[in-house]
């Protein structure tokens, strides 16, 4: 019973880090990749979560509160450089922004 | 008693490093006076001499070798190399006439580089030079005496291109110095195998002489000739002779340096000091006699034409070698060291009067624009004649009695080819010696350029103690025959002569034939050259012998073209061509292969967040699968 809870605890969150994958390649809106960003996190948060409560081990969910507050202090950071890339090219794509590839460099 | 061995060396070398250091000095900061240099310049040659002498006496009295192992100077495991210095009987003998002679050039040189601005450099080098020698002759193991054996070939190579703003000079001090790097070549084989053979936790003469006799024969036969193209290279033998006669471009004091007292006689003190390995191998042994004995036929040949009257000197040194060489590879070493002891006295005394005749003609060095020169400079003119008569083995001159002791040896071991050519250098010997004094000082109707002047008594001085010397030097090896008892003979016993069998009789046809022979020489020379008549004469600037059979232009064809062809084929096809593309075509694909990988780096954010996601895929793939 608890082994089919496990499965199905990583099922969804498979589920929801597939999505989050998903987001990143193929939107182009730093918005949304940033959404997608996000989501892969908490998949990975909820498979710590459930593998700490199968193991018996807090250990998993200790990582996981870390994981949430490291998330939030990369929100700060993030959105303010949403911000900074907005004020200089007056857009959200993604494929604007590239300064640093190689053809520009060239 | 032992340690003066090690002042005899370093009291030259600790002022030539004053001296250096007063020079650099002296054209840095502040310019010195002459006395500077000249006081520790003449005081070193002379301790040594001191030193030699009263470790000559000691030796003597005692009759046992001095040995004297300072410190340890290579250690390596087992082997144990100590700097170590032997001064036995033969190496005391060397010591002696060396310093002796060699003090007497210093104090002849004072005066010639007078003028010269670099003075103090030049008595640096020619301390470090005497210290050299003295290194190499009083060494007690081939390793120390090599060191010697380099330093001498270095200082000679700084001292022959000592001018070296003219370009011709600093090629003759080059060429010094690559053919004394091919006699090196074979003296380093040399000792490469004998180190492998003989070293026995030491490597000085002693072990290898007690260990000698376990090497196979013809492995003692390659050493042999190995050891003796070292000998070839500094004493100038055929074929590695070239660089002698381009040596006269230095100073001259420095030719009497090297002619008479020092580098030149390493090779035949060498020999002797390997006696102990020659004379296991008598078939070398002749080798080394008919190399000597052509050398001399060809140097004579060769001197008969010259002009420049230090070439005719540089020649006749040559010639002398191959007489020393003759004695050494018929085993007749203490004939060899009697030669070398005169030859040390005349040949000094010889150049010396050639450098004063130089500067008493403002640096004329070409006999056939001297003449006259008898009345200009009387003292120079009358030691001249001596160290002449020396040479062309008038007794009772010293020349007379070594070189008839080696016609004698080369007569009585039956080698009756090597003493036919011999003779025959012999009289060629007093002909261009004497050919060179009558041009000299005798020619009459010359125009000098500039007037002559004498020279100062600083020059004349050393001139009459060495013409005393070529008077008296030969009576110390005064054969047994005349009623002497041959002392150098008896003092260097271990090394002593080969029996002599031949009569009482033989001897004095010998000794008379010898003497009728020089006369020969000097009467053609006389026909020739006495009343020479310098208004009516035609300088012969032509000819096979003039050109001294266009060896250096064989050497250069054979040898210096073919190696720069060599190398250009080296520098053009393989590098350029081959190597050069190799490798600029690997760093040209390694730019390629970066602008490929480069093409990924095209900032779509998103292409690299797949990339990275397969990326992990895969490691968790081989995580998961691989590793369990």
């Amino acid at each position: 019973m608890i082994a089919n809870s496990l499965f199905m605890y990583i099922t969804v969150a498979m589920i929801l880090f597939s999505i989050g994958l998903l987001g990143v390649i193929s939107r182009k809106n730093i918005f949304v990749i940033y959404m997608s960003i996000e989501l892969m996190l908490n998949a990975i948060n909820l498979i710590f979560i459930a593998l700490s409560n199968y193991h018996h081990d807090m250990g998993g969910q200790v990582l996981a509160m870390f994981v949430i507050a490291i998330a939030a202090a990369e929100a700060g950071v993030f959105l303010s450089l949403i911000i900074v890339l907005y004020r200089r090219k007056k857009t959200l794509d993604s494929d604007i922004f590239r300064t640093l590839s190689q053809k520009e460099a060239v | 008693m032992s340690v003066i061995l090690a002042f005899i060396v370093l009291a030259p070398l600790l002022s030539s490093v004053l001296i250096g250091l007063l020079y650099m000095f002296s054209i840095t900061k502040k310019p010195l006076r002459k006395r500077w240099f000249t006081i520790p310049a003449l005081f070193a040659p002379f301790i040594s001499f001191v030193l030699g002498l009263s470790g000559f006496l000691y030796v003597a009295k005692y009759d046992i070798p001095l040995h004297f192992q300072p410190y340890l100077w290579l250690g390596v495991g087992e082997y144990k190399i100590y700097m170590g210095f032997l001064g036995d009987k033969l190496s005391l003998f060397m010591v002696l006439f060396i310093t002796f002679v060699g003090w007497l050039i210093h104090l002849y040189a004072t005066s010639y580089m007078s003028e010269d601005k670099g003075y103090g450099k030049f008595f640096f080098y020619f301390n470090l030079f005497l210290s050299s020698m003295l290194l190499l002759v009083l060494a007690d193991g081939p390793l120390i005496m090599f060191i010697g054996w380099e330093g001498v070939g270095l200082c000679s190579y700084l001292l022959i291109s000592f001018y070296f703003q003219d370009n011709a000079n600093v090629v003759a001090g080059n060429k010094a110095f690559i053919v004394n790097r091919v006699g090196d070549l074979g003296f380093l084989i040399g000792l490469a195998i004998l180190f492998f053979y003989c070293s026995d936790a030491g490597f000085s003469y002693a072990t290898i002489a007690a260990k000698i006799s376990t090497m196979p024969l013809w492995l003692m036969e390659l050493v042999g000739i190995a050891l003796f193209i070292g000998a070839m290279g500094k004493s100038a033998q055929i074929p590695l002779y070239v660089w002698l006669p381009d040596a006269m471009a230095g100073p001259t004091p420095v030719s009497a340096l090297i002619h008479a007292a020092t580098m030149v006689t390493a090779g035949v003190y060498m020999v002797a000091r390997f006696a102990f390995l020659y004379e296991l191998i008598p078939t070398i042994g002749l080798f080394i006699a008919y190399i000597g004995a052509f050398s001399a036929l060809f140097a004579a040949i060769i001197a008969t034409k010259q002009s420049d009257i230090k070439k005719i000197l540089a020649y006749s040194t040559m010639s002398q070698l191959g007489y020393m060489f003759i004695a050494v590879g018929l085993g007749a070493y203490s004939s060899a060291l009697f030669h070398v002891f005169t030859h040390a006295f005349f040949k000094a005394l010889l150049f010396m009067g050639a450098g004063a005749v130089i500067v008493a003609l403002h640096h004329e060095q070409n006999i056939f624009k001297m003449g006259k020169m008898r009345h200009v400079t009387p003292v120079v003119y009358m030691s001249m004649l001596i160290a002449t008569l020396a040479i062309s083995g008038i007794p009772p001159f010293a020349g007379f009695f070594s070189k008839d002791e080696i016609l004698l040896v080369a007569f009585s071991s039956g080698e009756y080819v090597i003493w036919g050519i011999a003779v025959c250098s012999a009289v060629l010997t007093a002909y261009y010696m004497f050919r060179l004094f009558f041009v000299v000082f005798e020619g009459k109707n010359i125009k000098h350029a500039h007037h002559p002047h004498d020279v100062s008594w600083v020059m004349k001085a050393p001139l009459v103690i060495l013409a005393i010397g070529s008077l008296c030097a030969g009576f110390v090896g005064l054969p047994s025959l005349l009623g002497g008892s041959h002392l150098i003979g008896t003092w260097l016993g271990e090394w002593g002569m080969r029996a002599v069998h031949v009569s009482h009789e033989t001897e004095w046809w010998l000794l008379a034939l010898n003497v009728a022979i020089s006369l020969l020489g000097i009467g053609i020379a006389y026909k020739k050259f006495s009343a020479y008549d310098f208004s009516k004469h035609q300088e012969v600037t032509k000819g096979v012998v003039y050109n001294k059979f266009y060896v250096d232009e064989v050497y250069d064809f054979l040898f210096v073209r073919s190696i720069k062809k060599l190398s250009e084929f080296f520098a053009v096809n393989l590098d350029v061509n081959i190597v050069d593309r190799f490798i600029m075509g690997l760093s040209y694909g390694v730019i390629k292969l970066g602008h490929l990988v480069a093409l990924v780096q095209n900032a779509h954010v998103r292409l690299y967040a797949l990339i990275m996601m397969l990326g992990i895929s895969a490691a968790s793939c081989y995580l998961i699968y691989v590793l369990g």
